[in-house]
């Protein structure tokens, strides 16, 4: 028998006697920033595939949630800065090595983008939309022009954007259940799913909700395949990676993750999903908000989790 | 230049002197502590051994916590000491996620704070804090590159350990055993 005491009492806040550095705002964070990743990426795949007619949801109109989900993330991220007065710091630099510094400068990047890219299309939700200003209509002319390139940016940027939020836990092998390399793909795909849920939610035409309730359901597979990756990845590791994944397998999180994660977040509404392809009538509001508690969920207990696991010595 | 500490846990009692040091030297805020002691009980009874342990920043020469720091707070200075500037620290706890030894905490004015090696007293040609006060002289200090300095020396004399060196963060805070 081991037993491992700090005899001096080290009670450090946040620290001890678990590490609780991270609350609610960074995996909410995560979750808004994985999902807004998802809207822009269809967005950008359908204009640059030329189906903005057919895809008029995935295209024009669910954009518009993105500036506001993204200004959301980013209030959750500014309020977990303990340091507040100095956060802009964060782009006097360029850190190849720090996961949180490509976040930063990511977010840099795309936040605009989605600005950009809403008011190229004020027209489709406000049909008498004018912009007053000349300057401001020869800008929307000069975006207009370089819409393509426009797109393919917000393409590469936003799955960057959707794997970094994966990677900034990955990176931290201080932290065994954190340090996996599936993290990236995994919440990469979880916000595909989840931009792609809201979607189905948002549209009104049949072939549209149909198209990207199949995605939907094509992803919610490839993250069963990679959580079970994850596990076994775990499982065959060494002992404080074993400990990580027996959180999940008859530790505290088991009944939250396979009930809330796997269960409600995954399997059942991509069940949903697949009955309404077989034209059972299913309000799509369902399917939709199912993923994206899965999905928030599936971040929060990542965070949470990830926090308890650590070295033994 | 390459500053190490080592401890010799056949000599330490767990005074916690190290710890009142170094709260006092540095003006930790009060309920926090840069460094502490654990002891480690080995065996069921009358079968026991015990392992005391004086800990702090490990000053890895692979430091995760500078790895991750998104500002460049977290740096390496002279002699590969890690430290944080204040006014470059955002407080996003990157790096307090980062030391598998839990070796930062979140200072209550914002920034992120840990061992300094008591960089300024070493500047001085000081032993850091704890060093200096330890009752049982069990903490040696001092510069690797230098074969007769203190840690050198001891390190060459004893059989020593670091901390979870299978993390690959290469811990410059030896342990002798």
């Amino acid at each position: 028998m081991r037993e491992e005491l700090i005899v001096s009492g080290r009670l450090n806040p946040m620290v001890d006697p678990q590490l609780h550095i991270w609350h609610w705002q960074i995996p909410l964070y995560l979750f808004l920033g994985g999902l807004a990743a998802g809207i822009l990426f269809f967005a950008a795949l359908y204009y640059i595939l030329g189906k903005e007619k057919e895809f008029n949801t995935v295209v024009k109109r669910a954009p518009f949630l993105v500036p506001v989900i993204l200004v959301l993330g980013l209030l959750a991220l500014f309020i977990d800065l303990r340091h507040k007065a100095f956060f802009w710091q964060l782009y006097t630099t360029i850190k190849l090595q720090s996961p949180m510094s490509w976040g930063a400068w990511v977010l840099m990047l795309v936040t605009p983008l989605s600005f950009i890219w809403c008011a190229l299309h004020m027209k489709t939700i406000w049909p008498q939309w004018d912009w007053k200003y000349n300057w401001l209509k020869e800008l929307e002319k000069f975006f207009n022009r370089y819409k393509t390139a426009l797109a393919w940016i917000m393409l590469i940027s936003s799955v960057i954007l959707g794997i970094y939020t994966g990677i900034l836990f990955s990176a931290f092998n201080a932290r065994p259940l954190w340090n996996t390399s599936i993290l990236g793909p995994l919440f990469l795909t979880s916000g595909l799913s989840a931009g792609a849920a809201v979607i189905v939610m948002l549209s009104k035409d049949m072939t549209e909700r149909q198209v990207l309730a199949k995605i939907d359901i094509m992803l919610i597979g490839i993250e069963l395949f990679l959580i079970i990756h994850m596990f076994m990845g775990f499982l065959a590791s060494t002992q404080v990676q074993i400990d990580a994944a027996n959180l999940f397998l008859g530790g505290p999180y088991t009944a939250v993750f396979w009930i809330f994660v796997v269960t409600l977040g995954m399997v059942f509404p991509a069940l949903l999903e697949v009955l309404e392809l077989r034209k059972y009538h299913i309000p799509a509001i369902l399917p939709a908000i199912l993923v994206l508690f899965g999905s928030l969920m599936l971040r929060f207990i990542i965070a949470f989790a990830g926090q308890e696991s650590r070295w033994l010595y | 230049m390459r500053y190490a500490m080592a401890v010799d846990t056949k000599k330490c009692v767990g005074c916690s002197d190290c710890v009142v040091a170094c709260q006092t030297e540095n003006n930790v805020p009060i309920g926090y502590c840069r460094d502490w002691v654990v002891e480690v009980t080995d065996g069921t009874y009358p079968q026991l051994e015990i392992e005391i342990r004086s800990e702090r920043c490990n000053h890895c020469a692979n430091a995760p916590c500078v790895r991750c720091c998104p500002t460049g707070a977290s740096h390496f200075t002279d002699g590969g000491i890690v430290l944080v500037t204040p006014d470059k620290c955002i407080g996003c706890g990157a790096c307090i996620a980062s030391c598998p030894y839990d070796a930062r905490y979140p200072h209550p004015d914002g920034y992120v704070d840990k061992c300094t090696f008591c960089i300024h007293r070493i500047k001085k040609g000081q032993q850091p804090a704890c060093v200096a006060v330890c009752p049982t002289k069990c903490m040696y200090f001092g510069d690797l590159d230098d074969p007769n300095s203190d840690v050198s020396v001891v390190l060459k004399r004893r059989k020593h350990k670091t901390l979870i060196p299978e993390a690959g963060t290469k811990p410059e805070l030896y342990f002798l055993i």
